[in-house]
């Protein structure tokens, strides 16, 4: 089985790289050959940019197109509908519909953004209050969602709503997709700690959404919305940086910078104390560098651990603690801020090379963003050790009868 | 090397059997009963390693030894670091079997190693002086005396040292530090037992008084540096091992614990000032395992590159992983954590006592940064 997956895999992989040589095609019409190959997500029906084959030939995929020239930047590019939506239409719509999103997805012809978190629905996503209401064979929607990458630049949305209010939370959600360039829907830059805006805040005014744009039934909003987070993890730390490389790299750097400048005379040595704390950093950012590669051969393996779970929480607290050490390496030029505060609008959420200074300020959000390091501490806590859950009094309420701020 | 962490079936297996093997016979009541008895060491269950082959597992097949690979080893020391059943498997299967293999010659290496894999020998190795130094002055010195050699001075911190049936020891001599074969019971050698914070792991402090060998006990003549640094290393790869294996066992009984606890009409877990703490513990348990597990794959590829990198990270790290969880698993048991009959004391005493064994995190990272070119001032 195994044996004949890789002979289809590899066999399609020589006949895109032959019929499609990355020297010679441009990336967009790469990508939809890829998607026309079934080489897009590997694990997905054939038609819909799969082979129906197991998800684990995707590295292997992604390796042989970088190793030919070829570029994998779209699952970047377009992450939230690449890594997340692709997923949940596969998994909540009919072929037919599916069929006529997925290919521009993937060539980065419409970009996805992700409508889920509101600013009063955070960590508690089921307590979202955006409304969609029908009227006809169309939704009227109102309400506001925040923290969406990508929305400036994007065509579709993938959205949930609050359909039924007299039921509680979970109940009373249905899920949709959005067109983003509709009238009614505004979208807003939010600026962050750093002074540019990565993320927009979306506002709804009467947008109208037609039904056949529905994403599973009314109602069951709470389970599609899951489809898409759990493909957010699977898309989340599938790569792993070389050794020394991410927020490490940023103090080392310091480091170094002071050794450099003390040894012209224009700066205080180094002590042994910051040299020990160095390495304590370093060597955790070792560690858990280790440990993405454990969980990765593990989920690969069809044996994920709770490895997978608990790199996230140590990747956002190591990420501050470390770009916290380095500005303090850098003494009084931890007190400036080099580039100055820009208020610039990023065209894609990048991992480019920034100072020291961004760094410091960016990592704040790495234990908010993606699930806090308190919801994600109440999930191990109790999906991986078992822990009992808090008592809840929200449960069995209606929506409307919840307290909110 | 790129890192793996591919486990085949074979190690799955030895990770059962270890696992039955400690958990049958590393009972709470035996670990105290061994504990507090006269030899500190449970003699009988370190027969029944040797006839499963786990003492002399690393042994090379044509010294009567298993000829697996550390990786094998770590999984011992893992499952032995969860139940704390006092066995020599440190001072016998790694220090003293490790300067053996690297300095030994053909001879010495049949006769100490085939009696460490049948379980007849017990070894130790005294490379401090009584300061904890690496055989500094003043240590012990060894002077020519006729055909054979005359030791004296001091060793201390020697783990297993009082009931070792063969100390290797470190010795000053007119050509550097050597390394002597030394029986346990020779004339002139005092083995006295230290009053250790640790006791599921007995340390002796040895005096020398002119104790006379032969010049076949010379393991290595002048340089014995390499070989001590070899046996320490791969001494601190298997530590870190047993580290997250006892740390593993912290947490996964006072999550027990939590779960049961009742207080305020619920089961204490459910709080978020212990399960957070706990969730916590769970973090870096599990990239602590990967600094382990990789140290332990470095030394069975024997890339000594990597060895370098990889074994001073994993004991740093595993340490104070190890540390912080015993600390926590005590105060989230509340009082019953701070009693003599629980054993939580147990792996908090071993996780310090691991710690300062073999050199200390700030050893380790001070050992990291040269490696890797950071200096201070």
């Amino acid at each position: 089985m195994s044996t004949d997956e890789r002979t289809l895999v590899e066999g399609k992989l020589d006949a895109l790289l032959e019929a499609y040589p990355p020297a010679d095609t441009s990336e967009r019409e790469f990508w939809g050959a890829q998607f026309d190959h079934g080489l897009a997500w590997v694990q997905h029906p054939e038609g819909l940019g799969g082979l129906d084959v197991s998800p684990r030939w995707q590295a292997l995929i992604d390796r042989r197109i970088t190793e030919a020239g070829g570029s994998t930047r779209n699952r970047y590019l377009n992450v939230l509908g690449i890594g997340m939506g692709a997923g949940t239409l596969v998994a909540h719509t009919s072929p037919e519909f599916a069929s006529r999103f997925l290919r521009p997805m993937f060539a980065c012809e419409e970009i996805w953004c992700q409508l889920f978190s509101e600013p009063g629905a955070g960590s508690d996503l089921a307590a979202l209050s955006t409304t969609a209401v029908k009227d006809g064979d169309t939704w009227i929607v109102n309400g506001q969602k925040v923290w969406t990458t990508l929305a400036h630049l994007a065509k579709w949305g993938l959205l949930v709503t609050r359909t039924d209010p007299d039921v509680p939370k979970h109940a009373g959600l249905t899920y949709f997709i959005v067109d983003m360039e509709g009238d009614g829907v505004d979208v807003r830059p939010l600026y962050q700690i750093t002074g540019e805006a990565e993320f927009n805040e979306v506002y709804f005014d009467d947008a109208r959404i037609p039904d056949e744009y529905r994403v599973g039934e009314v109602g069951q909003g709470w389970n599609v919305a899951m489809t898409t987070l759990m493909n957010e993890r699977v898309a989340i730390g599938a790569n792993v940086g070389p050794r020394g490389s991410g927020a490490i790299s940023h103090a080392v750097e310091a480091f170094e910078r002071r050794q450099a400048a003390a040894a012209d005379g224009a700066g205080d040595p180094v002590s042994d104390h910051d040299l020990d704390r160095l390495m304590s950093h370093w060597i955790e950012a070792e560690a858990l560098r280790l440990t993405a590669v454990r969980a990765g051969e593990a989920r690969l393996a069809g044996t994920p651990g709770p490895e997978g779970s608990t790199m996230k929480l140590h990747w956002a607290d190591l990420n501050q603690r470390t770009t916290s050490f380095a500005m303090d390496l850098l003494g009084a030029e931890g007190m400036t801020y080099p580039d100055g505060y820009e208020f610039t609008r990023p065209d894609e959420t990048s991992n480019r090379t920034e100072s020291v200074h961004r760094a410091f300020l960016r990592t704040r959000a790495n234990s908010i963003e993606g699930g806090t390091s308190e919801i994600m501490k109440n999930i191990l806590g109790e999906r991986i050790l078992g822990l009992p859950g808090e008592p809840r009094v929200d449960k069995n309420i209606p929506w409307r009868d919840v307290p909110r701020s | 090397m790129e890192p793996t962490f591919t486990v085949t079936e074979e190690q799955q297996l030895l990770r059962s059997m270890a696992r039955e093997l400690f958990e049958e016979r590393g009972t709470s009541e035996r670990v105290r009963e061994v504990m507090l008895g006269d030899d500190g060491l449970d003699h009988e269950a370190w027969r029944q390693l040797a006839e499963l082959g786990l003492t002399g597992l690393t042994i090379p097949e044509e010294y009567g030894g298993g000829g697996a690979s550390h990786v094998e080893l770590a999984i011992v020391f893992e499952e032995l670091g969860k139940r704390l059943l006092p066995l020599p498997l440190l001072s016998t299967a790694v220090l003293g079997t490790e300067v053996v293999l690297a300095a030994g010659t053909d001879a010495q290496k049949k006769e100490l190693l085939s009696g460490v894999a049948s379980g007849s020998a017990q070894l130790a190795l005294a490379h401090l002086d009584t300061a904890g130094r690496l055989a500094a002055d003043p240590g012990v010195t060894a002077t020519r005396d006729g055909d054979g050699w005359s030791l004296s001075g001091a060793a201390g911190y020697v783990v297993d040292g009082r009931t070792a049936d063969v100390v290797v020891t470190a010795a000053t001599t007119d050509d550097g530090l050597a390394l002597f074969v030394v029986p346990g019971d020779a004339d002139g050698l005092t083995r006295e037992d230290v009053e250790v914070l640790d006791l599921t792991r007995p340390m002796a402090t040895l005096t020398y008084g002119g104790v006379r060998v032969g010049d076949d006990a010379v393991l290595c003549g002048g340089d014995a540096v390499p070989a001590l640094h070899r046996a320490i290393a791969v001494g601190c790869g298997m530590l870190a091992n047993e580290q997250i294996g006892g740390a593993d066992h912290v947490l996964r009984t006072t999550t027990a614990y939590a779960r049961e606890r009742m207080q305020f009409g619920r089961a204490i877990g459910s709080f978020q000032a212990v399960k957070h703490r706990l969730a916590e513990m769970l973090v870096k348990v599990e990239s602590a395992r990967s600094a382990a597990y990789h140290a332990a794959r470095a030394i069975a590829e024997g890339d000594t590159a990597e060895i370098a990198v990889a074994v001073p990270l994993a004991k740093s790290y595993c340490s104070e992983v190890y540390e912080h969880a015993a600390a926590d698993g005590i105060q989230l048991h509340g009082g019953i954590g701070f009693t003599w009959e629980h054993d939580l004391h147990l792996y908090s005493k071993r996780a310090k006592a691991t710690k300062l064994l073999l050199g200390s995190p700030a050893h380790q990272r001070r050992l990291l940064a040269d490696v890797l070119g950071f200096i201070a001032a």
